[in-house]
């Protein structure tokens, strides 16, 4: 990676959070409505991974495929910052036409295949994505990431089975944050190490530190060539912290300022603009015309384009329930 | 023409259409190496491999999601369900996934995935495999659910369904797997959406859908040998209905008897008079009739079953209740 690269890294990670810290701004206006689910913390997971697979070249890229808290997944993988924030706005030019919302984008001309509120139901998805690259003999792999509570579906242990057995090359990324919603992961979940609960599947499986984008990258550049070269499943587990409560109403009332602070410490884009300072690639100057750069970005491209753009019209309701053309051959009505 | 059974017409849907189109796969439940628990994939898995025809773990919330995901990267999985009250394990793969995909990405992915599975009582399998779960897939939006009465329909569906692009469930019956019926040798496609009239009639109209059009024609007979004509008109399609084949039935008729084999409350027929209340109510020269089981699980002892299970004998009789006859 040269160091023209690094720097966008950093200026991706810096992106996404003024990203998040501002969606939540617009919902505290009530422009937002809804859940609202932000990735504050754990930006160096999506941002790693994403940047050793193959996104932002459309229809060329892996398929990618998360939960609810999706928007920094999705912009990482190509979909428009601007089109993010007017889906949050329940906008028609939102990403999902304003249909879907903060916990369903989507951007299917880049292969996001969506965000989904069910806790778990991206495992069999991402599987069957997967299923069809390798059916169509393209070299795509599909990416599902997943919250630790997720592992506690059965979803969980019947895709890992079906995977192994079937041989799909998807690559499964645990966020392991310790928390679902206010459960720490002692409280629900047998062992800590998720990555351990995959061994009698067959399965190759490692854990990591998700909050240092140097760790993150090489342990995925190997996960995704692993897949994608010996089209077999792989799950990968990363050690992360979300900074935010849950959603917009966790008033966080079941963990300690210390252990906040502990994590905060270890803060992923902290660490890597320490790094590139250290290593002489950007200077705190440089640091703070980007963040001023970003906020102007995100107020008057993003922001301004979500608030200005139109609302679905309410005569448009019934559209995309069905196929809205579909071919009287095959739906009829049958002829009498 | 030849003579085929249902379960040799779903067969021939599934190996035509795999044979025009290389991204429709089926997926299941022993319907590989032993060709389906009622032979509708049977000698597929030798012919297409094991890539096409596969042999599913006992996931069905899973392996049916999967063939979702599938779906909603250009292939055209028919999933098959060994019995429909397995489908409650796959409800959210296929209510809360396949059913809202299209909606909630704002239309930029479909999902246009098959779902098979028999839905009907066979003899003494007790409360456990006897569920009839239509009513519950035709509340959803986002789905099209088709009820194949016949070798011809079930045929001719199964091709529509596989070629539409959204979500159907087609629910077959474990006692109409062996009906049989000429059907015609060329290929042919039978639409998602439309009631049939099988019987033209004009004093009584009889609604059926599946396995309950049989009990209607049966009916039917006995009526008219009584001097009473029965029109009987099979819905084919329970999402969308088609209400404009039934009210101009009941235009015709002035009488109506809806015949279901599920259980009353929020049934079939409960939105099928509720349609005719609100199309023709001033058509109606009586009340409307509800033929349906009892609010019970299905007893496994033969006696109690039948008691349970609308008969062709409980049409008769409610057709003679909406004639005033009884
Ligand atoms: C099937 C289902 N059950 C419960 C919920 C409510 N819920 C939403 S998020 C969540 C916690 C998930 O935790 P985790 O998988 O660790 O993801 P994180 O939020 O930490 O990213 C729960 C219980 C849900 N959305 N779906
Ligand atoms: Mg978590």
């Amino acid at each position: 990676m040269n160091d023209a690269d690094k720097k966008r890294l950093l200026r991706e990670m810096m992106f996404f959070r003024r990203f998040e810290d501002r969606t939540f701004e617009a919902y505290m206006e009530r422009k937002v409505g809804g859940f609202l689910h932000l990735y504050s913390g754990q930006e160096a997971v999506a941002t790693g991974v994403l940047e050793m697979a193959n996104v932002g070249k459309g229809q060329e890229n892996d398929y990618v495929i998360t939960g609810y808290r999706d928007h920094i997944h999705a912009i990482k993988t190509g979909a428009q910052p601007r089109e993010v924030m007017a889906e949050l706005y329940g906008k028609e030019t939102g990403s999902s036409k304003g249909r879907g919302g903060s916990m369903h984008i989507f951007d299917a001309s880049q292969n996001f295949m969506g965000g989904y509120a069910l806790v778990g139901q991206p495992f069999p998805l991402a599987a069957g994505l997967a299923m069809a690259a390798k059916h169509k003999g393209s070299d795509q792999i599909a990416i599902c990431f997943l919250g630790d509570g997720a592992n506690n579906q059965g979803t969980f242990h019947e895709t890992m089975n079906m995977a192994s057995v079937w041989e799909l090359p998807v690559l499964f990324v645990c966020e392991n944050n310790l928390y679902a919603i206010g459960t720490h992961i002692d409280r629900s979940t047998a062992v800590r190490d998720q990555y351990k609960r995959v061994c009698s599947y067959d399965m190759k499986a490692s854990q990591h530190d998700g909050m240092d984008i140097d760790t993150v990258m090489e342990a995925a550049k190997e996960a995704v060539d692993y897949v994608r070269n010996e089209q077999k499943p792989y799950f990968i587990e990363f050690m992360t912290y979300r900074y935010r409560g849950h959603s917009m109403s966790d008033a966080k009332g079941y963990r300690t300022k210390d252990e906040e602070e502990v994590w905060m410490k270890r803060d992923p884009i902290r660490l890597y603009s320490e790094r590139l300072i250290e290593a002489g690639l950007v200077t705190d100057d440089e640091i703070k015309s980007m963040e001023k750069e970003i906020l102007d970005e995100i107020e008057n491209d993003v922001v301004k384009f979500a608030e200005e753009s139109p609302e679905p019209k309410v005569e448009d309701l019934n559209k995309y329930v069905l196929d809205d053309n579909p071919d009287p051959r095959w739906i009829g009505p049958l002829q009498k | 023409m030849a003579e085929t059974a249902y379960w040799e017409a779903i067969r021939r849907a599934h190996d035509e259409e795999m044979a025009n189109d290389s991204m429709v796969i089926a997926m299941g439940e022993d319907i590989g190496v032993v060709g389906g628990t009622y032979k509708a994939t049977s000698g597929l898995y030798d012919k297409y491999g094991p890539q096409r025809i596969i042999d599913t773990p006992i996931s069905e919330n899973s392996y049916t999601g999967i063939g979702i995901g599938a779906s909603m990267a250009g292939m055209r999985p028919v999933i098959e369900i060994m019995s429909i009250n397995f489908a409650l394990l796959a409800l959210d793969t296929l209510i809360n996934a396949a059913a809202k995909i299209r909606y909630m990405s704002g239309g930029q992915l479909q999902c246009p995935i098959v779902m098979r599975t028999p839905g009907g009582t066979a003899h003494q399998l007790a409360a456990q495999h006897s569920a009839r779960l239509a009513r519950m897939f035709m509340s959803t939006s986002g789905l099209r659910v088709v009820t194949p009465r016949s070798p011809m329909d079930a045929y001719g569906m199964l091709k529509s369904a596989i070629r539409s692009n959204d979500p159907v469930i087609i629910i077959e019956h474990e006692q109409m797997y062996n009906l049989k019926e000429d059907i015609p040798d060329e290929e042919f496609f039978r639409p998602l959406e439309g009631a049939e009239i099988v019987r033209e009639g004009t004093d009584i109209t009889l609604i059926g859908y599946n396995f309950s059009v049989h009990l209607c024609l049966e009916a039917a007979k006995r009526l008219e040998a009584d001097g009473i004509s029965a029109e009987v008109v099979d819905l084919r399609v329970l999402k969308p209905i088609d209400r404009e084949t039934i009210r101009t039935s009941v235009e015709k008729t002035h009488r109506v008897v809806v015949a279901e084999e599920d259980e009353a409350p929020v049934g079939v027929g409960s939105e099928i008079i509720t349609g005719i209340i609100e199309d023709c109510f001033f058509a109606l020269d009586s009340q409307p009739v509800r033929i349906h089981a009892a609010d019970v699980p299905v007893p496994y002892n033969a006696k109690l079953e039948k008691a349970a299970i609308p008969s062709a004998d409980d049409v008769y009789h409610g057709a003679l209740k909406a004639l005033g006859k009884i």
